[in-house]
């Protein structure tokens, strides 16, 4: 291949974005083309089919499969309400009638005489989605979703866990390396996305959903910390479903780890401002990163794109990366030169290699594929 | 096919595609060059195709045969232009990913769990009528996965047929979804009870697209797999293929169907072990999963052996960098930490496992860190096998029948297969195997998680041409063993050991080499793990004599007589006992695990700590 394959993660003040809004299964659009959405809008809606229930009318009524037709009170497609009786036996002596009833509101799906078997199937579930950032609606995907562009700050991050959410973000540090201070978080923090350009603890994100915080950003996280969180270990990282109450997103990695300068610059001066966040997570094939989306305020002047750096051409003399392994783990340095022999590191391995200056002015030798550019 | 003597085969994984170039050369196929190039199954490109022409571009500028003519393969071959066939395997788009259903956990839904594994399906779920799921929560189940196909099992032919149509009623009320083609009905396949067939049929019929296949369990005491692999594997063609982008045109290209990554692989290794007469092992270490393959002659009770069952595993969530972090959490960290020969901090042991799975395609850069992702590696290929043996049980293909008495023998699953004394040849592929910085690293990995028994040779597959080299022995086996046995397998060496127990330092067995320019002998010590050079090429006899007590593969105390191979790991006479005792003592653990570092010159000088 060309080039060393380069993950990147993105930080920039100002581009355009858009957002796949879609429905799990097909449903209605609520908006159009064109239209102006806030980020808490629904634009799309469904139902999905309700939860399916199974009653043992034969062992109830103490009766074979066959004969389950004829003992049945209601047919396949009827509504039945809880405590509706919908199979009862016929016996001379009324007393020793016995009946079964709904046990719960919906319709019956089916009436196997094979198994004995009858479901059925609760009310439908209303699924709705959201519009997630403030923009404009540029494509309706019919009955299935809606495309939303919208302009502003956008922070991609290495980790997360929990949905999205949106609120103002809160600044808590006046520089790098940080860590959120449980002390620090007050009922001032409701509503809002707290941000820390350090370690993020478990203390501290418990502190913040006591005060009810929506979202906590920080530099790194520390895996015990993530597990107290979750309550078990998490293995793989597909995240985003995580019912915590808050989004959780990491700029950087597991461990104290201070957030990059310029992520930090970049959210200090969004301070305030109304953010959209996701924690959600997936590192298989279609990667997926957390982000935090910064849309421009309404009424003020859209600036022009940031233009990415050397972004698709490869890696570049000068270009800025953060080193993404030890023993380097997390410094940040811009690419002093590169070679294009194999080169053997201290584990043994010959690999490509780059030189790398650090922000202190020493330079070292690491691996290429342990460090990521900083696009902008 | 008149002739064949330049072959085209790519490899569609996940992220990469592979393409391989093989000729012929006088007498004998060797694979000449090879290129790569990024998969483009997904968005921007959302064409196949694209990678694979990409990669046949590469295989064209390093060997200067023209293989293409703008976006059409040459066929067939002349002279240095075109090839005589192309042939492919994929596992792009997550491979084939398949729910199985059956009545008895440890019966039927077991074999439909080996007959979807072994057609090179991933699944997803088991489910059967004793799983203990109350009925919603299997619908519930059903209905959250979107799998590419269900293979539905249950009863025996003329048995009761309620339960399995319970089954079929439980995945009709879920009315499940398939991955792709939202307008699409699910295939299902209906390999249960024949009598159940008209019932099924009237459950399933309108919902789903029903393909009705032998029943893979028609008594209890044979099962009949063959049948509905040739469903799923039409239907991965047909529905599966057909849907991801770019396949149907690939489909065209090529002069054999299309396999599923891992079922070629089964192939090749079921070929290898059928002309070689032998037992093999095989695994697939990657990042996300690790699949195990297994060949072993089934032996009867009169001691004749039977012919080879293959058996394949996958575990989903067992791999070296999106699941490592996963291995840690099943592995459990004393496990992990047990491989590494340093002090080292459990709390950044975790995050430096955390920080792989965020991280997946960095490297070791540091001496300590590759000694760390190889503990891990230990670990998750151990688990691997547990899982293997677990599934590779008793009751396999069509040709092994027991009696119902056998059946009530044994344990509700049979026994395993996998008999480590037995195993001949024992291949590993995958990063961390193919590309440890020291092939003997690749060694030592495979004989602490595997742990074999007697005497054993050990390979890797250097650059993982397994799945190419399957598809092309359903074409031409000749030419598929040729390129195994020459460019495809790189033979690290042989271990020899000893099962018993004894003290440490005592001798459990001697050894004699015979064959090539070498004649050598010595012992084998409890507790000790000693290295003989014997260099790639070699081939000769080895005769271990064990000591009163000890197996070899022979029976207690009796010698026996077994072919080795060399390699960079040589002849590894392993004392350590099986299974491999290590001291309950953190400090004495380490000092262990430094020498037999040392014994096999694994990190250099400075491995471990100083004993």
């Amino acid at each position: 291949m060309a080039h060393a394959y380069t993950p990147g993660l993105r930080v920039t003040r100002h581009t355009t974005l858009q957002r796949d809004r879609r429905l799990p299964m097909k449903g209605k659009v609520l908006v159009a083309q064109g239209d102006t959405v806030r980020r808490d809008q629904v634009v799309a809606r469904t139902e999905l089919p309700g939860n399916v229930t199974t009653v043992n009318i034969v062992n109830r009524l103490g009766i074979t499969a066959e004969e389950l037709p004829s003992f049945m009170l209601v047919g396949e497609g009827d509504q039945v309400t809880k405590g509706q009786p919908i199979a009862e036996t016929r016996p001379f002596i009324k007393w020793f009638k016995s009946t079964v009833e709904a046990d719960i509101d919906g319709t019956v799906e089916s009436i196997s005489p094979v198994t004995g078997q009858v479901m059925l199937r609760e009310a439908p579930l209303p699924v709705e989605v959201p519009a997630y950032v403030d923009g404009s609606v540029v494509d309706v995907i019919e009955d299935e979703g809606v495309v939303v562009e919208t302009n502003g700050a956008f922070v991609q991050g290495i980790f997360g866990v929990g949905g999205e959410s949106w609120g103002p973000l809160h600044m808590i540090s006046d520089g790098p390396g940080q860590a959120l201070d449980p002390a620090q978080l007050d009922d001032t923090c409701a509503g809002r996305i707290v941000v820390a350009t350090g370690l993020v603890s478990h203390a501290a994100i418990e502190k913040a959903r006591q005060v009810g915080a929506v979202g906590v950003i920080g530099g790194g996280i520390r895996d015990s910390d993530l597990r107290q969180l979750l309550g078990y270990d998490l293995g793989v990282a597909i995240t985003g479903t995580e019912d915590i109450g808050l989004t959780v997103i990491v700029t950087e990695g597991f461990g104290e780890i201070s957030m990059a300068g310029r992520t930090f610059d970049i959210l200090k001066d969004c301070h305030g401002l109304e953010a959209s966040v996701s924690g959600a997570t997936q590192i298989r094939a279609g990667v997926q990163r957390p982000e935090i989306i910064v849309p421009v305020p309404e009424g003020q002047p859209i600036p022009e794109d940031e233009v990415a750096g050397s972004q698709g051409e490869g890696m570049q003399e000068g270009d800025a990366l953060r080193v993404i392994r030890a023993p380097y783990f997390g410094h940040i340095g811009k690419v002093a030169s590169l070679t294009a022999d194999l080169q053997a590191v201290e584990s043994g391995a010959r690999v490509r290699v780059l030189e790398v200056e650090f922000e202190d002015g020493q330079k070292a030798i690491v691996p290429r594929a342990n460090v990521e550019l900083i696009e902008e | 096919m008149d002739k064949l003597d330049v072959v085209i085969a790519t490899d569609c994984g996940s992220t990469t595609t592979k393409a391989i170039l093989i000729e012929r050369q006088g007498d004998v196929y060797r694979q000449t060059f090879r290129g790569e190039a990024p998969t483009t199954v997904e968005a921007p490109f959302e064409d196949v195709t694209r990678g694979v022409l990409n990669a046949i571009q590469e295989v064209e500028e390093l060997s200067g045969r023209q293989i293409l003519d703008g976006e059409t393969i040459i066929t067939p071959a002349e002279g240095d232009r075109g090839v005589d066939i192309y042939i492919s395997t994929s596992s792009a788009g997550g491979g084939l990913q398949m729910m199985v259903a059956g009545v008895i956990q440890s019966m039927t839904a077991e074999s439909a769990q080996r007959c979807a594994l072994g057609a090179g399906a991933i699944v997803m779920d088991v489910l059967a009528s004793n799983d203990g799921r109350l009925p919603h929560q299997k619908i519930e189940r059903i209905r959250h996965l979107r799998p590419d196909m269900v293979l539905l099992s249950g009863g025996t032919d003329g048995g009761t047929v309620s339960h399995v149509v319970e089954m079929a009623e439980f995945v009709s009320a879920a009315d499940p979804r398939p991955r792709f083609g939202a307008g699409f009905e699910l295939p299902v396949i209906f390999a249960g009870n024949q009598d159940a067939r008209p019932e099924v049929e009237r459950v399933l019929g309108e919902k789903t697209a029903l393909h009705l296949s032998e029943n893979i369990r028609p008594v209890l005491e044979r099962e009949n797999l063959g049948p509905a692999r040739h469903v799923i594997h039409d239907l991965f063609l047909e529905h599966v293929m057909a849907q991801a982008p770019g396949y149907r045109k690939l489909m065209s290209w090529t002069g054999a169907p299309i396999m599923p990554t891992p079922a070629a692989v089964g192939q090749i290794m079921q070929t290898i072990a059928r002309q070689q007469d032998i037992n093999v092992l095989g695994v697939d270490i990657g990042g996300a999963t690790t699949d195990v393959f297994s060949v072993f002659n089934v032996i009867a009770d009169d001691g004749s052996a039977s012919e080879p069952v293959f058996n394949r595993t996958v575990s989903a969530n067992l791999g070296m960098s999106y699941s490592i972090s996963n291995v840690l959490a099943e592995a459990t960290m004393d496990n992990v930490v047990r491989w590494i020969p340093f002090e080292i901090d459990e709390a950044d042991l975790r995050d430096r496992i955390k920080n792989k799975m965020i991280r997946p395609t960095t490297i070791p850069h540091m001496l300590e860190e590759l000694q760390i992702e190889h503990g891990v590696a230990r670990e998750a290929l151990r688990l691997a096998l547990v899982q293997h043996k677990d599934l590779a049980v008793g009751l396999k293909g069509v040709q092994t029948e027991r009696t119902l008495s056998d059946v009530f023998d044994q344990s509700a699953t049979g026994e395993s297969l996998i008999d480590m004394m037995r195993l001949d040849l024992l291949v590993g592929s995958g990063g961390v195997l193919s590309h440890a910085p020291a092939r003997v690293q690749a060694a030592a990995m495979m004989v602490d998680a595997f742990q074999p028994e007697g005497v054993t040779q050990l390979a890797v597959d250097s650059i993982f041409m397994m799945p190419h080299l399957g598809v092309l022995s359903a074409v031409d086996e000749r030419a598929a063993t040729d390129v195994f046995e020459r460019d495809c397998i790189i033979y690290l060496g042989t271990c020899v050991a000893p099962v018993g127990k004894g003290k440490p330092g005592e001798v459990c067995a001697t050894w004699e080499l015979s064959g090539g320019d070498a004649a050598q002998s010595g012992d084998i010590r409890v507790g000790v793990l000693e290295q003989v050079a014997l260099e790639e090429g070699y081939e000769g006899q080895v005769a271990v004599h064990p000591a009163k007590g000890w197996d070899a593969g022979g029976g207690p105390g009796q010698e026996v007589q077994r072919p080795v191979r060399g390699g960079v790991a040589g002849l590894l006479l392993d004392g350590r006992g099986r299974p491999l005792e290590m001291s309950s003592d953190a400090g004495e653990r380490r000092t262990q695990l430094t020498q037999w570092n040392q014994a096999l010159g694994l990190y250099g000088s400075g491995s471990g700590e100083e004993a």
